[in-house]
């Protein structure tokens, strides 16, 4: 396993040009190209807002103004979450010319998938910061290099989990549907559009099962809430979990590769 | 030294009905069946106990039917998969010319496609860059290079791909059947670039149903039928074993149970009899049975010398009298070329006439042909060519000889030498 993240490395310019052409593949042809990088989450953000000032404005949280700029720090990082996840879901069965074909390491595959998904998810960082400065959120300087431990932190989760995903998709291809529905209930399982202290105490136990809660409270406290971010110990543990989940899911997707050129 | 060993290998693949047993996730679960599932140890066997070595820098060539393994061999050979006992040692850099163009990417250029493949497989953004104009010539694209790949032509696609491939430089090039991708001048293009691989010391893997390719390019030839070994060693004889091997498989197929009668039947007459695969037509008037060949002993015999004497011998029957009556011969050589055919009227007789059985022996005092396998038309006809019962490339004829003479016919000669050059040993 070792050797193979070893080998890993040596295609880090592959893996480096796919990302690049898998940008520039999805805007081809549309005559705003990269811009919808940035006009899909600012999109999204006005929908939330209509959703939260004009349809149900009494849904939304106390003392956390303004809420879209709240929740929009939770979907920005989710958005990266669950579309990596999805597309991951099916990059091993459409790639499965390359891998049936071409010796090529397949986990390329998902990596490109989770990278792309961080390159979007980093032109989406501007507009949220837009945001937070138009509407004066006290951010604190020092949480800010918080930040890029976080996304690192997401970027193991998520990959650990895009293995996982893409692996036993090639072997069931049920999981791509599974997983859209899995996906909806862990948005709403996720403190995302709802502060975590306004759920009732039971089912914040559950949520605390969830480690997707952690990374986005950990989101939400360096970049909407006051004061410095000091809890040290959500955040290593959070890293110590995406690291596991990484190794355990790499692990799983190394046992599996073998089926892959067999079963794709 | 060896470039590729392959050591008793088996490759076995999950039969698709019983995959279908568990294919979803809910009936995996149900029957517990998710861990049993995920081996693949139960199934299809590809490949039974497969061991062979090519030595360094030699042209070695796979041949089978399909389904023989020839590719799955291939694959375990690139690396792709995995053999389920066995080993597979390759020495060096090894480019597979298995897909091509896989993994090209529709909406972007070719110049951004041919930097990724070469990725794919294994060269460097730099090894790239300083090819990339030998890519781009070669593949004869240099004025469509900055367009997206998907304006481009089947033909085009595929000779991206195959110039990206075999610009990777490999110290072994495994080509499985895509020399068919371009017109003439890319095949020839395609085969130049082989010969230079070949000078320069690579070792090149040649899966394809082109025997004459093999024959002409390989220095050794691998037979592969079921999984399973059957001849290894010079190509040609190689290629000979497994043509008489298909032609006895087939004639298997063709005979019926009461004997030597071949029932291949077409009920549509081709129009242009050199246009005609195998097969046997015609009215049935008048039918052939039991067709021998016969050696300079008289013995039948499907093994011929060059040079020595043969004999075809056929009966004749007809089942109401018949008084325009020709019967002919035809010698092809295994890929169809006809090499010599003629009948009772070419050669000047007038129309015969047969009621009942008869007998017909057509004798060649010498067989001057090449060693290779032949394959022989009989015929009985009308004069004006309608068949009573036409056998078409039915009969198999192997012509052996030690010389490695090359083309068809093989003329008696004599070579003389004068003057300053001296060759010793010429007959």
């Amino acid at each position: 396993m070792l050797a193979n993240l070893q080998n890993l490395f040596r295609y880090r310019a592959l893996i480096q040009s796919l990302v690049a052409r898998e940008l520039k593949a999805r805007y081809r042809g549309s005559l705003l190209g990269y811009f919808w990088s940035f006009i899909n989450p600012l999109l999204l953000l006005l929908i939330y807002t209509f959703v939260f000032t004009v349809v149900m404005p009494g849904a939304r949280g106390n003392g956390l103004e303004p809420f879209a700029v709240f929740m929009f720090c939770g979907i920005l990082p989710w958005t990266w979450f669950s579309s990596s996840l999805l597309e991951s879901s099916n990059v091993l069965v459409a790639g499965g010319n390359l891998i049936k074909k071409v010796l090529f390491p397949a986990e390329v595959l998902p990596i490109v998938t989770v990278l792309a998904g961080l390159v979007n998810f980093c032109l989406g960082l501007p507009i949220l910061a837009g945001f937070l400065l138009y509407y004066r959120v006290p951010v604190t300087a020092s949480d800010l290099l918080w930040l890029p431990v976080l996304i690192a932190m997401q970027c193991l989760l998520t990959l650990g989990l895009a293995f996982v995903v893409a692996s036993l998709t090639v072997l069931f291809r049920d999981v791509r549907d599974l997983l859209a529905n899995l996906l909806t209930l862990w948005f709403f399982a996720t403190p995302i559009i709802y502060p975590l202290w306004s759920a009732p105490a039971g089912v914040q136990r559950v949520l605390a099962l969830n480690p997707m809660t952690y990374m986005i409270v950990s989101y939400q406290e360096v970049l909407f809430r006051e004061g410095p971010y000091r809890d040290w110990q959500r955040m290593f543990g959070l890293g110590a979990i995406s690291l596991l989940v990484f190794l355990a899911g790499y692990f799983v997707f190394n046992r599996l590769r073998d089926t892959f050129a067999e079963e794709v | 030294m060896n470039a590729i060993e392959v050591q008793d290998v088996h490759k076995s693949y999950r039969r698709y009905s019983r995959r279908r047993q568990f294919a979803t996730l809910k009936s995996a679960l149900l029957s517990g069946a998710v861990l049993r599932d995920l081996r693949a140890d139960e199934g299809f066997e590809a490949l039974r106990g497969v061991s062979f070595d090519v030595a360094a820098g030699k042209t070695f060539g796979i041949i089978g039917r399909n389904g023989s393994g020839k590719s799955t061999m291939l694959k375990l050979i690139a690396g792709i998969g995995k053999p389920s006992t066995g080993r597979v040692i390759v020495q060096g850099r090894v480019s597979a010319l298995i897909e091509l163009g896989a993994g090209f990417h529709p909406e972007i250029s070719g110049r951004e496609n041919v930097f990724i493949n070469g990725m794919m497989l294994g060269l460097s953004k730099r090894e790239i860059a300083a090819r990339f104009d030998d890519i781009v010539s070669f593949a004869e694209l240099a004025a469509f290079i900055d367009d997206p790949v998907k304006t481009y032509s089947s033909g085009m696609y595929m000779r991206l791909g195959f110039s990206v491939a075999i610009h990777v430089d490999p110290d072994v090039l495994l080509v499985d059947e895509v020399l068919a991708v371009g017109d003439e001048s890319f095949t020839h293009k395609c085969l130049d670039r082989f010969a230079d691989l070949r000078r320069r010391g690579r070792t090149v893997l040649l899966v394809t149903h082109s025997l004459d390719l093999i024959s002409r390019f390989c220095d050794e030839a691998l037979w592969l039928d079921g999984g399973v070994v059957r001849a290894q060693g010079d190509p040609r004889r190689v290629i000979d074993a497994y043509l008489l091997d298909v032609t006895a498989k087939e004639k298997e197929q063709l005979l019926v149970a009461s004997g030597q009668v071949v029932t291949k039947e077409r009920s549509d007459e081709p129009a242009d009899m050199f246009q005609a695969v195998e097969g046997r037509w015609g009215s049935r008037e008048a039918e052939i049975e039991a067709v021998e060949f016969l050696d300079a002993s008289g013995r039948p015999a499907q093994l011929i010398e060059s040079g020595a004497a043969l004999q075809i011998r056929f009966r004749v029957r007809s089942h109401q009298p018949l008084n325009d009556v020709v019967v002919g011969v035809g010698v092809f050589t295994a890929d169809g070329t006809c090499c010599y055919g003629t009948n009772t009227a070419i050669d000047g007789a007038a129309a015969g006439v047969l009621d009942g059985e008869g007998e017909v022996l057509f004798s060649i005092p010498r067989l001057d042909l090449v060693e290779g396998t032949y394959k022989i038309d009989v015929a009985i006809h009308r004069q004006n060519g309608a068949p009573y019962d036409y056998h078409r490339q039915l009969y198999v004829l192997r012509v052996n000889s030690g010389r490695k003479d090359v083309g068809i016919y093989r003329p008696e000669h004599t070579w003389t030498c004068a003057g300053a050059l001296q060759i010793s040993g010429l007959k």
